[in-house]
């Protein structure tokens, strides 16, 4: 499998008064044409990570590494109008909540006409016609209503799908997912993974899915990266997650309630400070 | 046994006569003493929304609510809330930002009007699980599982034997949701508790409730006993799609 994306010990860090945070602490892994899942507890630098790729660290926050390289070219070395370039056409991300990623006073239609506009000089009715399209594959009934009605007109699962829509017009290599589904119900949530896996194949991208949710990156995923206080603790392929040796893995599952499975009391994860410490585990593809 | 809580043909409505919305259409069930009730649905069905008017934070309801044997009128009086107490969904935001732990559980308890308030606190902290030294923390300095146990001991304050709990995991951590259903239990067995439990989480509410009703745009679609659920006897389709939806992830 070609590697499309290969981290090597990143590191975030943000300056407080009680000296250097370090929020993601050497994290290494390479991405193919693949679903990797990301899971973890919050703080445990999931979404970081995610967003160092892109740096989209805000300042005074720090990203080091000894390269995040993009089909051979370190993202770090290039220069932010160049990273500009890079965000959205050939990496780009979903966020968790529609509500807050997409802007409340344009319509749909002009912005997502406008996210296949700065990438590619396409006329306005081809990136209309664009722009329709992607909603169809998306799975949006209506799309020439839709594409006139602002974000607030929109419910939760059609927010994100319009999300996915615009993120996916530029045609990028790497999709980033942060927490794509949290924010939906279940049934919705069903819907909404199976677009982004239909279209995630269709055109061979790299797929990094960010998520809490155990039970559904082993459904979702190939691969998965444990992380936890900044490490990654474990890596394994996704079906096997429930056959994981690390005792936080193990502890992750076992607190989980099973429908099939009923049992008096829940497992109490029980937190070893040598997690914390052992070094991040390195991975391959 | 007797029932706890009873509640037959509500309808709970929002707005004013030009776009009067329904958000629950005459639900009933009942909740026998002791007992954990489980309402779930997708978000808009209306399972909150009985619980706000049960708490009487939605006034525009018509219908029968009683508790403990007493039929409830619009007011409600104090001896209501030393029966019925709520527990939120979001700990960051049903705690004062600016009021220490000590604050918030000695407000609760004078309006109670209990007098021995301090050894009170003590005991009420002990039961959720914090020591003494959270005593006189603000909200900011807890995690979100502790935060969450302080809101669990506000709502213990007064005695009550009712607790509402609308969906109080799921603003944390799988690790933090089994330490705090794992405390409520406990609670319960203790204290002799009657829970209704708000979620959309069906493995929650199998581990919690012994009886759940499905709700779907407002209407209840079917109550089903907890075993029943996991052995897959439905009666209702939705609430068959909804166990499907669960159980399979990716559609």
């Amino acid at each position: 499998m070609s590697t499309l994306l290969d981290v090597k010990n990143l590191w975030v860090k943000f300056p407080t008064r009680n000296g250097i945070f370090d929020a993601v602490r050497g994290v290494s892994f390479s991405l193919g044409k693949e679903r990797l899942g990301i899971v973890g507890e919050s703080g445990s630098g999931k979404s970081m990570t995610g967003r160092a790729i892109l740096q989209l660290i805000r300042k005074p926050g720090m990203i080091e590494a000894d390269h995040i390289s993009l089909h051979g070219q370190n993202l770090l070395d290039l220069p932010e109008r160049q990273m500009r370039a890079v965000r959205g056409k050939q990496i780009s991300m979903v966020m968790q909540d529609p509500k807050f990623s997409l802007n409340p006073v344009m319509t749909i239609g002009d912005q997502i006409i406008e996210a296949y506009r700065l990438h590619s000089r396409a006329s306005k009715a081809e990136a209309r016609a664009k722009a329709l399209e992607m909603l169809e594959a998306v799975s949006i009934r209506e799309p020439e209503r839709v594409m006139k009605a602002y974000p607030h007109e929109m419910s939760g699962g059609m927010g994100q799908r319009i999300m996915i829509a615009m993120m996916l017009i530029p045609n990028p290599e790497i999709l980033i997912a942060d927490e794509p589904t949290s924010a939906l119900d279940v049934s919705v949530q069903g819907q909404v993974l199976s677009i982004m896996d239909k279209l995630v194949k269709d055109r061979g991208m790299g797929l990094i899915f960010i998520s809490h949710d155990l039970n559904l990156v082993s459904q979702f995923c190939d691969r998965v990266l444990i992380m936890y206080a900044g490490r990654v603790v474990e890596v394994c392929d996704a079906d096997k997650l429930h056959q994981a040796q690390h005792p936080y893995t193990q502890g992750l599952l076992g607190s989980l309630p099973q429908f099939d499975a009923p049992r008096k009391r829940l497992e109490v994860l029980n937190r070893d400070p040598a997690w914390r410490d052992a070094p991040s585990v390195e991975t391959g593809t | 046994m007797t029932a706890a809580l009873e509640i037959n043909d509500l309808s709970v409505y929002f707005g004013d006569h030009h776009d009067l919305f329904q958000a629950v259409k005459s639900a009933s069930f009942t909740v026998e003493k002791g007992a954990s009730f489980g309402l779930v649905g997708e978000s808009g069905s209306g399972k909150s929304t009985i619980l706000k008017a049960l708490t009487g934070l939605a006034p525009q309801w018509e219908g029968h609510m009683s508790v403990a044997g007493r039929e409830l009128d619009r007011k409600r009086d104090r001896t209501f809330y030393k029966t019925v107490q709520m527990v939120f969904q979001d700990p960051y935001a049903s705690l004062h930002p600016r009021q220490s732990v000590d604050q918030v559980l000695t407000e609760t308890l004078q309006l109670h009007g209990f007098s021995d308030i301090n050894s009170r606190i003590e005991r009420l902290l002990q039961d959720v699980g914090l020591g003494p030294a959270f005593r006189f923390r603000y909200p900011h300095q807890l995690s979100g599982g502790q935060r969450q146990r302080v809101a669990i001991a506000r709502a213990l304050a007064s005695e009550p034997q009712i607790l509402l709990l609308d969906e109080p995991t799921s603003a944390l951590d799988v690790s933090v949701q089994a330490e705090i259903l794992n405390l409520l239990s406990d609670l319960r067995a203790e204290h002799g508790l009657t829970y209704v439990m708000v979620s959309h989480d069906l493995a929650v509410v199998a581990h919690m409730c012994d009886q759940a009703a499905v709700m779907r745009n407002g209407e209840i679609v079917e109550i089903i006993s907890i075993e029943d659920m996991r052995a897959g006897r439905t009666k209702h389709g939705y609430t068959s799609q909804l166990l499907q939806a669960s159980v399979n992830r990716v559609a």
